[in-house]
């Protein structure tokens, strides 16, 4: 029993941890993604509160909060109440299998560092990744907006599109390490990191990876310029806040997927292990948000085109080339 | 094939640029620290212009408050001891004006004015509304020689034309000599 | 009572009570919601049964993939409210007749069946033995099906194309 309730805590504590980072560094994204972005456009970003405006992300938080929380009068109360929680939870759920350590030994105990090691761990991930797409079509849908419902429909068509390609492009990954369990696709990468041998995988889990968390480019269920805010137009006050923090985590979530698939995950010398994921986070953070600052947005028929006839056919092939030489 | 290479190269051209951007100076221009001097004839914060002998330009005639879009701009006329007309009060509510500079367009004395100085926010929408002390100012603006009583030539019951008060003589439009 | 008993009614509950409200549900979207939780419940419960792969494959699929293409001709589509709340009775009865049937043979099956008070053993299916047991026993069935399902591809395309050129 003592042992059942030690084991317990444990997994609290690492619960806790692990979602304080997160949120706290959703925070900090924020404002990383704005500091860089102005940087690519020659402009400063924020640096008004605070030391370069290190307490942004506090002012937005506390803005947010803050502000009056509008349902339309002829939205569907209960579903629009309801999107941004999905969102935001699937996202915040999805890290429970990423690994950001071997483990660590306290008092003779030792404990995994990862919150779960599921045997599945990957297909959870894109299983809520799956689910995540409910949140931004009942968004728009419960809205009852013209903009909201385009946004919606654009971004359940895109998001179920692209993660075709993003599950097939791991099929070789998988195929490697022998597992579904992304605790042993970081054990497979201990002599090389699966980048050198997975160019083409890693590229086409890149471009599905920002079409999945609706990035610019392929930012279109929100496109600014067309549909206002799309599915998340009618949303004001922390549920937007939700909607936000979810499309942050869905980054970080990303960054950390492709750092622990492609780049060796939290392996790296000297420095400890979670240090090193988290670097190799950023950077990945880093280059989606270059690519932000450097690409306009694509159109709807050059998206579903890149995402059905390049990206899908191309992931096949891969799976069909890995497949050979493996068994050769 | 041909187009794949156009398009990586299209692709890195555009990636290399923004990179490129990484390690320039922002051109941004911050504000409080440092204000762009504006040009001289900027539409902002209105004023009421003396003339060069230092007598109000105004002769509350009405044209400024009746070409207002906004109708943001209100008076009361009177005339002084020798005839002349001046406001009794003069009103402009910033919390409405949309500078648009049609006043200054109307105003036959040169009288109203807009001025570069656009810091006029109160949070107090009260205290943006302008009465004539605070609107009336020491020098000519931007038209420092033209003083409209000089040349106002209109025929009245007081006198002919350039028999009025300040007045100087009409031009004679027969000759050419000064 | 153990606790993967009391997590097993509990979902069991949320599965019987969110199927009930999808099929009583007058708004087409609030019933693929709640069918989405339903789902969900039933993928947390074959987790529960130790099947993670099809947990997992029971939400990309059924709950990820299907509803959402549910969600999205629904969406497109605008919602008619009916105002009667309750079908004709006619329609009704056969329905309320069979299920009763079903209840009682089902009484009958778990009380009579001689394994029901056994409990079954937690039992692991990994994916690899999934995988194995799949392709290589019912390996025959699995190319049947995805034979079929290519012709349904093809099927489509065709038809798809035909459309197009008349257009034109």
């Amino acid at each position: 029993m003592l042992n059942w309730i030690v084991g317990f805590t444990i997994l609290i504590v690492k619960l806790g941890v692990v979602l304080l980072v997160l949120l706290l560094l959703a925070a900090y994204l924020v404002w990383l993604e704005r500091k860089f972005l102005a940087r690519l456009q020659i402009r400063y970003g924020p640096n008004r509160a605070g030391k370069f405006g290190l307490l942004q992300p506090i002012a937005d938080t506390i803005k947010m909060l803050t502000k009056e929380d509008i349902v339309p009068a002829a939205a569907d109360r209960f579903i629009f109440l309801l999107a941004p929680a999905v969102v935001a939870t699937t996202a915040l759920m999805m890290f429970a299998v990423v690994p950001f350590g071997s483990h660590l030994t306290l008092w003779g105990r030792q404990i995994p560092l990862v919150i779960t090691d599921l045997n599945v761990g990957l297909l959870y991930v894109f299983a809520l990744s799956s689910l995540g797409v409910y949140g931004v079509a009942m968004g728009g849908w419960a809205s009852n907006s013209k903009y909201s419902l385009l946004g919606g429909i654009r971004g359940a068509a895109q998001m179920i599109s692209y993660e075709l390609a993003l599950g097939l492009s791991l099929v070789p990954v998988v195929m490697l390490a022998g597992s579904f369990s992304i605790v042993d696709i970081v054990n497979a990468q201990a002599k090389y990191p699966f980048i050198i041998v997975q160019p083409f995988a890693f590229v086409i889990f890149m471009i599905s990876a920002m079409a999945e968390s609706k990035r610019i480019p392929f930012d279109l269920p929100e496109a600014e310029n067309e549909l206002g805010a799309g599915y998340h137009t009618e949303y004001s006050g922390i549920r937007f806040g939700l909607f936000f923090l979810g499309e942050y985590v869905h980054l970080q979530i990303l960054g950390a997927l492709v750092a622990v698939l492609f780049l060796g995950g939290w392996r790296g010398p000297i420095l400890p292990p979670p240090v090193w994921l988290f670097m190799k986070m950023i950077f990945v953070a880093l280059i989606m948000i270059w690519v932000r600052g450097t690409l306009p947005r694509l159109r709807y028929d050059q998206l579903m085109a890149l995402g059905w006839k390049v990206l899908i056919p191309l992931a096949l092939v891969n799976i069909m080339v890995t497949g050979a030489i493996l068994l050769i | 094939m041909n187009d794949a290479v156009e398009a990586v190269k299209a692709l890195a051209i555009g990636f290399a640029t923004t990179f490129k951007h990484l390690f320039r100076k922002p051109i941004t221009e911050e504000y409080p620290e440092y204000k762009r001097p504006l040009p001289a004839r900027s539409r902002a914060r209105i004023i009421l212009t003396r003339d060069p002998d230092g007598a109000e330009r105004c002769v509350a005639c009405y044209l400024c408050s009746a070409v207002c879009p906004v109708s943001c701009i209100s008076m009361q006329s009177a005339e002084n001891e020798d005839g002349r007309r001046y406001a009794q009060w003069f009103r402009i509510n910033f919390a409405r004006c949309i500078y648009c500079g049609l006043c200054e367009e109307a105003c036959p004395t040169s009288a109203i004015q807009l001025t570069p100085e656009f810091e006029n926010c109160e949070n107090d929408i009260l205290a943006l509304v302008y009465e004539k002390k605070n609107l009336l100012v020491d020098h000519q603006g931007k038209d420092k020689e033209y003083n409209y009583y000089k040349y106002a030539g209109v025929a009245t019951e007081v006198g002919k034309k350039g028999e009025h008060v300040k007045e100087e003589r009409p031009v004679n439009i027969k000759s050419n000599l000064p | 009572m153990t606790l993967y008993a009391i997590i097993f009614y509990v979902l069991a509950a949320v599965i019987v009570v969110t199927t009930g409200l999808a099929i009583t549900r007058r708004n087409l979207v609030h019933v693929v919601v709640y069918l989405v939780f339903s789902f969900f419940g039933s993928a947390m419960l074959f987790y529960l049964f130790g099947a993670p792969l099809l947990a997992v494959l029971e939400v990309i699929i059924y709950a990820g993939a299907i509803m959402i293409l549910f969600l999205f001709i629904i969406m497109m589509v605008k919602t008619e409210t009916f105002e009667e709340r309750l079908f004709p009775f006619r329609q009704w009865l056969p329905v309320a007749l069979i299920g009763v049937v079903y209840l009682v043979i089902g009484a009958l099956i778990v009380s009579s069946a001689p394994g029901n008070q056994v409990m079954l053993k937690i039992a692991l299916a990994r994916p690899e033995a999934f995988g194995e047991y799949l392709f290589q026993r019912h390996w025959l069935a699995i190319e049947i099906i995805s034979l079929l399902l290519l012709v349904a591809l093809v099927g489509a395309l065709y038809l798809g194309r035909k459309k197009a050129e008349d257009d034109i």
